[in-house]
């Protein structure tokens, strides 16, 4: 058996190592000082700092991504597949800043302690990614999840707010329960905790029952995490009870990262036990789709109907996870990149739907949209074409490239499984599109949603229009990533 | 005392009976003690108020705790109807129990402590903080307005001022290096010039003000305020359990007493380490420095008007929070570089 | 041997006693109390075993404040639980079941306790051996330096827990008069009083 040899605690290099997280955390402690400075009216300019904040720093990720190292006697992982995930991450959680500004300052909202809560949430996603160790695991899901907790809730003196809040931190309670049994059971049976141990240490030989038990239940912890079934039970309550800015967070951001995370765990040290977790990965992959295609079609309240969505394509993503290959390491990733576009876009017009007596939220709102706002319709439709899978858009590249690695590792059942939810679930998106060109128009919405939001929909409809002339360099750099985890 | 039991009984159960015996002889020692610091209490108070105070049984009074112990333990317990009766009675028991359970590390001479463990200080900081649970079960299962009332405030009171003993305590560490009271004390052998009040006055003075509130003494004695709560969470005690009470009460405070004298004043080392000093045996060093500080305690009871609740909680979290918080990070600072 | 054995047991059973107790009590506020009696016999287990830093901080911070704050919220909280309990016996048999599935799976995971061969090789000793060096020593010498990430990272997670608490019950009240003792002491005479002659039989 090979042994690896962790690197010593040599504090100087570590901090250079996660200079990108020091930098966040340091800096979310000085806007949270500042805000609680100023009053409460000038919170605009704690979220223009947090949103420069993540770029800046999605920036130095990109700048420093180089050769795989270890840090802080390998709890801490920086490689090009950490640096792709953050900076989605990054950039996912600076558009929803971008985008809360409009809906927090109608809806008197805006408090300087929501952009912090976004910086410390997207802090604790880039150590998730970065995890190299069940503790550093642990410690970036629980400091992501406790400010999503406090998110969900932040419109307090609304009841669905406060319950999304209560639901979701009950439900994720339990689930980092479920999470630390794993960890534990991992632990006691390999005797380690470190992945690069870890990875030495489970060979695919024989089946050790309390090691595959452990890692059962760390599937199930992270599976809640990407809201896959049957661990979705929180995710329509949350979705719809939340504010839409943070709904608009939720479905982007934690995602990546919680798949990240997903890939790092099985992709790099379990991946000797992949005959064991692709069943469960299959299982809930399958599960997700399924119900993703099929609950949604009842759905008539358009946030509801996109917490289903994404169930449906976070099962889509475990696709790519199931075939446990480079290829689907990479489509995993592309697959997200695109995801994370395209819901910031849906959630830009989202956000648009306010008429004078304030946010609404029903699909049929959104009726005979195409003759009261042409070019918002326009854009709302490229995203739901994409989310359907309809070529050329950048949604069925992404389909494409997991079910083609899935089909490349043999995994054909879940590819055509895949194929036929597609098919159910194209059925509600193409209705969406069908209210807004054939239907009578509904009164209409306010003008004015501020040049950033028109600038973010022209952006991200541009970005899934011509993915298929783009989309190169994405793929590319998903590759690179890929192998940098799996080697 | 500990060999001949163990010579005759073998090494185990030798070693419980020696323990036993030992915490028996404890715990009588400060009975009897306290019989006397209670009196001295209400002297003090009476002197003050220029008043006579006690005066009635035995000489100079002497007797007129034993004469209120006997008062108490014969008379008839009363439960409220609606009161909850395994609590009710429960929370004067707990409150006895642990008063006198952080007793067993105190070292009142080298090597005289029940048990000399490792992280003795911790052990009396943990049982300090377990004593808010007497309060606030008394006043709970008493079902009664003021109790409840006054059991609520005693417990966010003692949670609050038990950070800043911890931090005060940190301080201690830092300097005698040893969360071991024995050792604290060693560290501060030779005389009054190696005492740690010197070096930590301001803390010093923190902790002084914190073990007050910590222990419900006046100027913080909101919890049984008599002008709002009538008597807090006891109002609806009597007799025996009363007096378990106040007996947890005054011995808490003649802990808090002990831990000035043992963080802060050398514990049993005399004044200057030469001879006339030395003469007197490190028990009654000890007993003398405690003694004092109960002193200083009765002289705060009678001298500082009671505090606001607000005024409280202001001290507690705004001043002395952050003020030992900033003292231990200059401290630690300090003694890293120099 | 004997000594320390019999204490073993009387913690263990107590332990499990007052656990079963804590959700067998009916009124709330003795299943908080029988939490504490868990905490505290948990904590007798931590002697034991050798490990007296956890046990006395497992009483500092679970008994000493913890589970003083669940007390003051449950005795607070006007709910009749009786009630709520009512309605939790429709779900005895989906929790009774899930309940045996994990018994189940706990048997079959003790039972085959094996750990992964090549695990021997890995496996360190977290601490050194208790007579060399203290607890607390041992505890300290490595959360500040081969921890301290995770360290940090738990102090960033407090960090959020406590604006996450500002944030949901934080009200500014501006009705609200507050004292501020500065402007109180730095008073004078002259800002709040004047001496005003006043000749007899005129009035002000």
């Amino acid at each position: 058996m090979e042994t690896v040899t962790l690197p010593a605690i040599d504090i100087a290099r570590d901090m250079g190592l996660i200079a990108p997280e020091i930098t966040m955390a340091v800096a979310a402690m000085a806007l949270l000082m500042l805000g609680v400075f100023q009053s409460d009216a000038r919170s605009r300019l704690v979220s223009n700092l947090s949103a420069v904040l993540l770029v800046a720093v999605a920036a130095f990720v990109v700048m420093t991504t180089g050769e795989p190292k270890l840090a802080f006697g390998g709890s801490f992982k920086v490689d090009a597949f950490a640096s792709f995930a953050k900076v989605l991450v990054l950039c996912g959680s600076a558009l929803a800043i971008l985008m809360s500004r409009g809906f927090l300052h109608h809806e008197k909202l805006e408090r300087f302690e929501f952009p912090v809560l976004i910086v410390l949430a997207t802090l604790g996603m880039m150590m998730m990614i970065s995890a190299n160790d069940l503790i550093s695991l642990y410690m970036g899901i629980e400091l992501q999840s406790l400010a999503l907790y406090v998110l969900a809730s932040f419109n307090r003196n609304s009841a669905r707010s406060t319950e999304a809040g209560l639901k979701y931190f009950v439900l994720g309670a339990l689930s980092s329960g479920m999470l630390l049994y794993g960890c534990s059971l991992i632990y006691g049976f390999t005797g380690t905790t470190n992945f690069e141990v870890l990875g030495t240490v489970v060979t695919g030989g024989e089946m050790n029952i309390g090691l595959i038990f452990g890692v059962t239940f760390l599937i199930a912890g992270l599976a809640f995490k990407v809201s896959a079934v049957p661990f979705h039970m929180w995710t329509p309550d949350v979705y719809e009870g939340s504010p839409t800015p943070v709904t608009a967070f939720f479905a982007a951001a934690p995602k990546v990262a919680a798949l990240a995370l997903f890939m790092r765990v099985l992709g790099d040290p379990l991946l000797p036990l992949i005959h064991e977790w692709r069943q469960i990965i299959f299982f809930i992959s399958v599960a997700s789709m399924v119900l993703g295609a099929f609950a949604a079609i009842g759905q008539n309240n358009i946030k509801r109907l996109m917490a289903y969505s994404t169930i449906g394509h976070m099962g889509y993503a475990l696709v790519g996870l199931a075939a446990g290959t480079v290829a689907g390491v990479q489509s995993v990733l592309v697959y997200l990149a695109i995801y994370l576009v395209t819901n910031v876009g849906v959630f830009v017009c989202i956000l648009s739907m306010r008429r004078k007596e304030g946010m609404v939220e029903e699909i049929s709102d959104l009726s005979g949209l195409s003759r009261t706002r042409p070019m918002m319709a326009f854009a709302l439709a490229i995203f739901m074409f994409s989310l359907a899978g309809i070529p050329p858009l950048a949604g069925f590249f992404g389909k494409f490239l997991v079910f083609f690695a899935a089909v490349d590792a043999g995994l054909w059942q879940l590819a055509v499984i895949g194929l036929l939810a597609s098919v159910v679930s194209a059925f509600y998106y193409l209705r969406i599109i069908k209210v807004m060109y054939f239907d009578e128009p509904a009164p209409v919405f306010e003008r004015g949603i501020g040049t950033e939001m028109r600038l973010i929909l022209t952006g991200s409809a541009a970005l899934v229009l011509l993915f298929a002339v783009f989309g190169g360099p994405i793929i590319s750099m998903a590759q690179h990533a890929a192998v940098s985890l799996m080697g | 005392m500990y060999d001949y039991f163990q010579s005759v009984l073998g090494l185990e159960w030798g070693y419980l009976v020696a323990v036993v015996t030992h915490i028996l002889m404890i715990t009588v020692g400060i009975l009897i003690g306290l019989a006397f610091l209670l009196l001295m209490d209400r002297k003090v108070w009476a002197a003050v108020q220029l008043r006579k105070g006690p005066n009635v049984v035995g000489p100079f009074g002497l007797l007129q705790s034993f004469a209120d112990f006997f008062k108490f333990a014969t008379k008839e317990p009363v439960i409220p109807a609606g009161a909850d009766k395994t609590v009710f009675l429960l929370a004067p028991l707990i409150s006895f129990v642990l008063a006198f359970a952080a007793w067993a590390v105190i070292p009142v001479y080298e090597g005289w402590a029940v048990a000399n463990i490792n992280v003795g200080a911790l052990y009396l900081f943990a049982i300090s903080s377990l004593g808010v649970y007497g309060i606030i079960m008394g006043g709970w299962a008493s079902n009664s307005k003021y109790p409840f009332l006054g059991s609520l405030r005693s417990a966010a009171q003692m949670v609050s001022y038990e950070v800043s003993l911890g931090f005060v305590i940190v301080t201690v560490f830092l300097l005698a290096d040893s969360l071991n009271l024995s050792e604290i004390v060693m560290a501060q052998s030779g005389g009054v010039h190696h005492w740690y009040f010197l070096k930590l006055f301001p803390v010093f003075v923190v902790f002084f003000i914190s073990a007050l509130a910590e222990t419900n003494r006046p100027p913080f004695d909101l919890p049984e305020a008599e002008s709002e709560l009538v008597a807090g969470y006891q109002v609806e005690y009597g007799s025996t359990p009363y007096l378990l009470f106040m007996i947890a009460e005054y011995a808490n405070i003649v802990l808090m007493c002990a831990l000035m004298t043992l963080f802060f004043f050398g514990g049993w080392h005399p004044l200057f380490d030469i001879a006339p000093f030395t003469w007197l045996h490190g028990v009654f060093w000890f007993l003398g420095k405690v003694v004092f500080f109960f002193f200083m305690f009765a002289m705060a009871k009678a001298m500082v008007p009671r505090y606001r609740y607000d005024q409280l909680m202001r001290i507690g979290w705004k001043i002395f929070l952050p003020f030992t918080l900033f003292w231990i990070f200059g401290q630690a600072v300090f003694m890293a570089v120099f | 041997m004997v000594l320390s054995a019999l204490a073993f047991y009387l913690f263990a059973s107590l332990a499990v006693a007052s656990a079963f107790a804590v959700i067998a009590a009916r009124n709330p506020v003795h299943s908080v109390l029988f939490l504490i009696l868990t905490f505290f016999n948990a904590a007798g287990l931590f002697v034991l075993l050798g490990a007296e830093f956890l046990a006395l901080i497992l009483v500092v911070v679970y008994v000493g404040a913890v589970a003083v704050l669940f007390l003051f919220v449950v005795m607070m909280l006007d709910v009749d639980f009786a009630e709520l309990k009512r309605g939790a016996l429709q779900y005895l048999p989906m929790g009774a079941l899930i309940g045996l599935v994990v018994l189940g799976e706990l048997v079959l995971v003790l039972g085959t306790m094996a750990a992964v061969p090549q695990s021997a090789t890995v496996r360190t000793v977290p601490v050194p051996a208790v007579d060399e060096i203290s607890n607390v020593e041992a505890l300290g010498l490595i959360l500040y330096t081969d921890y301290i990430y995770l360290f940090q990272a738990a102090g960033l997670i407090l960090l959020v827990a406590m604006i996450g608490a500002i944030v949901l019950t934080l009200r500014h009240h501006d009705h609200v008069k507050r004292q501020n003792i500065a402007e109180q002491s730095s008073r004078q005479p002259e800002d709040a009083m004047d001496v005003v002659k006043v000749k007899p039989g005129q009035g002000i």
